[in-house]
């Protein structure tokens, strides 16, 4: 499904090379992690993929279904089937976030030769989703994320997605900030979306949110490139050990 | 009384006693064909000394310092085709109302509803004028003249002398719809000018809506007196178009717990100048003034500027000031928003915040916030920013699917929400971001 290769970026005003050559395969129906230290180029890694300003590919490739993702707008990818659930959700007063959702529903749906959703469908469609989510009707009332707090946030990102259905899903961090209640709902809202046509790349640092979404395959990443991929035990390994060793390991 | 025309050669022996003739200003008034008015005589006579007095705004002055006043001072305006004008602006027409139709600034009764609304009497400066007295002659160039005392405002008293016609309107109970002024076009070398004078009794409510097009320059003047708890909701939205060339100035006096709220809504205009001079006089009274402007200078200049002067001067009132401006291709804005409060206008609640979003590096905005404060017990504040679109919420927008024009038009109006929350009625506020997401969306 998610193919990438060798995917080399730089800042754009800068002459900061990031990402020095990252390869990976999401095959669909697989649930894959990305662990590494801080400031490794796990985010940027999945910007990059999704087309924030800013980064400039110098090297490499990355195709969604054989698609080249980097030749596309965002808004292209998100019809296309990519969803980031980003690391910061990003505060947006004055825009509801019914409006929002349903525009960006309706506008993938549009470009992708689908029906719309009239207001009385999608109501009933985040209602039913919000539920399972611990998200009430004044939450999704107020703006996008103002005065949420960091576990609602995430919340509302796992919100966003089971409401748009992607193909291929990127978590950036969702686990960071969630109590141990919300990570089970983050977790059960991931497990629910888990389908063969639908893969994951759940980026994290603890062990804790793999216990409940089990990934199929773990990567590394370290000073922007994977430098090992293995089996779900490769995350035990970082959480008893760290990454020293691993790194010297592969170094 | 017929309309006697005071020519200029009339009065220029006031301009010889006031020794300091001022060129521009005669030639200003030379081609105005000033009425004498009936009961407004004294205020008119007043108002054309006041003007000799000031002269016309100069560059120079202190609150025509961001905006060139030629426009305004020169003697007759360019002609706007009348093509500009189209079909009345959509807003408000599918609700119940009182509508009242001024073409060219003049009434015109065929095409408006009997003046007849409950609760309400409703006159016109053009009839009322021929009577020696009117309930509306306390109030016709008075507040303007009282507002004139702190700061010169001569556009106020060209008006004040000038003005043919307008609505007289007094409230004394709570009329089950709102009045709806359109304004049309006629004449393309229109030079309009309009003063309404409005009082609300104690405990009386009004709703005011005002919309559409009118002169190739206009000129109005909008004298509010609202009594002990009287309640009064201003709406306009102006539909300038491209070429427009208008100064407008409200003067509002508020009594104790009485409510002033006014909501103006701009889309563009060459020049375009709006002053609001409130003076809250009783305990507990509230005055919120808000704008949103959308400027876009790809057909030609974009000028818009919003000066606001609120005094206070009795304890516990509360003013907001709350004024946003999405500029594009060189637009340009101005707002100076000043607020007084008197020694012994305790527990004040002043706030204000002036905003821009500006959608190129060509566009520009200049705010300049006063607060000047003799009470000790107060809470003012006040804020002034100019930024461009957030891109990361851009970004955040467009990831989840949406495309960027509509992202960029979501993000606009999310930028002018705090603006337009200042329409307190719910469906009023959504006709009006209904429309604005429309034209946002025709012009992204
Ligand atoms: N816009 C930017 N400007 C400057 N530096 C940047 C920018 N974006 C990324 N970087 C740098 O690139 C490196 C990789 O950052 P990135 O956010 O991808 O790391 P990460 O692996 O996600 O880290 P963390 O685990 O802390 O979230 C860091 O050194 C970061 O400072
Ligand atoms: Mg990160």
């Amino acid at each position: 499904m998610l193919k990438i290769n060798n995917l080399h970026a730089k800042l754009e005003d800068e002459d900061k090379q990031i990402l020095k050559g990252v390869s990976l395969e999401v095959p669909a129906g697989e649930v894959h992690a990305i662990m590494g230290p801080n400031g490794s180029g796990k985010s940027t890694t999945s910007y990059v993929l999704s087309g924030r300003d800013g980064y400039e590919v110098t090297d490499g490739s990355a195709t969604l279904y054989g698609e080249d993702l980097l030749e596309m707008e965002p808004e292209e990818r998100a019809a296309a089937g990519l969803f980031l659930a980003f690391q910061y959700p990003v505060e947006i007063p004055g825009v509801g976030n019914m409006t929002f959702l349903r525009t960006a529903l309706n506008a993938q749906r549009k470009r992708r030769g689908e029906e719309e959703l009239s207001a009385a469908e999608f109501l009933k469609l985040i209602r039913e989703k919000g539920k399972a989510l611990n998200i009430d009707a004044d939450m999704l009332k107020r703006p996008v994320n103002v005065g949420f707090s960091g576990g609602e946030k995430k919340r509302n990102e796992i919100l966003q997605m089971a409401v748009l259905e992607p193909k291929m899903c990127i978590l950036d961090e969702t686990d960071s900030g969630l109590d141990v209640d919300a990570m089970r709902l983050v977790a059960d809202g991931v497990n629910a979306l888990r389908a063969p046509d639908r893969a994951f790349l759940v980026i994290t640092h603890y062990q804790r949110l793999l216990d409940h979404i089990r990934p199929d395959v773990v990567h590394i990443m370290s000073d922007g490139k994977i430098v090992k991929t293995g089996g779900p035990e490769l995350a035990l390994e970082v959480e008893q050990n760290g990454y020293a060793d691993l790194l010297s390991e592969v170094a | 009384m017929a309309d006697t025309a005071i020519t200029m050669r009339q009065v220029t022996p006031d301009i010889a006693e006031g020794g300091d003739a001022d060129p521009a200003l005669s030639a200003r008034l030379d081609v105005l064909d000033l009425p004498a008015g009936g009961f407004t005589a004294a205020a008119r006579k007043d108002a054309l000394a006041r003007l000799r007095a000031v002269g016309l705004p100069k560059p120079r002055d202190e609150y025509w310092r961001y905006t060139n006043p030629a426009a305004f001072n020169a003697p007759v305006p360019d002609p706007i085709p009348l093509a500009e004008q189209g079909p009345d602006s959509p807003l408000f027409l599918e609700r119940k109302r009182l509508t009242l139709v001024f073409v060219d600034g003049a009434f015109d009764a065929a095409a408006s509803d009997d003046l007849a609304l409950e609760g309400v009497e409703v006159g016109l400066l053009s009839t009322a004028d021929a009577d020696e007295t009117h309930w509306s002659g306390e109030i016709y160039g008075r507040l303007e003249a009282a507002a004139q005392e702190r700061v010169a405002r001569p556009m106020a008293a060209l008006n004040t002398a000038a003005a043919r016609d307008g609505v007289l309107v007094r409230v004394t109970g709570q009329p089950s719809k709102p009045i709806h002024i359109i304004h049309r076009r006629k004449d393309e070398s229109a030079d309009v000018y309009y003063h309404h004078v409005i009082r609300l009794e104690p405990g009386a409510e009004l709703t005011l809506l005002e919309t559409g097009m009118t002169g190739a320059r206009s000129n109005f003047v909008a004298e509010v007196d609202l009594a002990e708890g009287a309640r009064f909701h201003h709406i306009t939205a102006k539909r300038a178009g491209h070429e427009k060339l208008g100064w407008g100035g409200v003067f509002a006096r508020v009594a104790a717990e009485a409510v002033f709220k006014s909501f103006t809504l701009s889309v563009n205009g060459t020049m375009m100048r709006h002053e609001a001079i409130i003076d809250i006089v009783g305990d507990d009274a509230v005055a919120h003034v808000a704008a949103a402007v959308l400027g876009d200078a790809n057909r030609g200049p974009f000028h818009h500027d919003d000066t606001v002067f609120i005094t206070h001067s009795a304890e516990r009132c509360e003013s907001r000031q709350v004024f946003k401006k999405v500029l594009k291709n060189g637009a340009k804005g101005i707002f100076q928003g000043k607020i007084l409060v008197e020694p012994g206008a305790q527990k004040t609640d002043g706030y204000q915040i002036s905003q821009a979003l500006l959608l190129d590096e060509d566009s520009q905005f200049l705010g300049k916030p006063e607060l000047e404060i003799y009470a000790d017990d107060v809470q003012c504040s006040h804020g002034s920013t100019t930024g461009a679109i957030d891109e990361t919420a851009l970004f955040y927008l467009r990831s989840r699917g949406v495309p960027r024009d509509r992202a960029i038009v979501l993000m606009v109006l999310s930028f002018l929400a705090d603006a337009l929350e200042e329409v307190e009625d719910e469906s009023l506020r959504e006709e009006i971001s209904d429309r604005l997401d429309a034209w946002l969306t025709r012009h992204a």
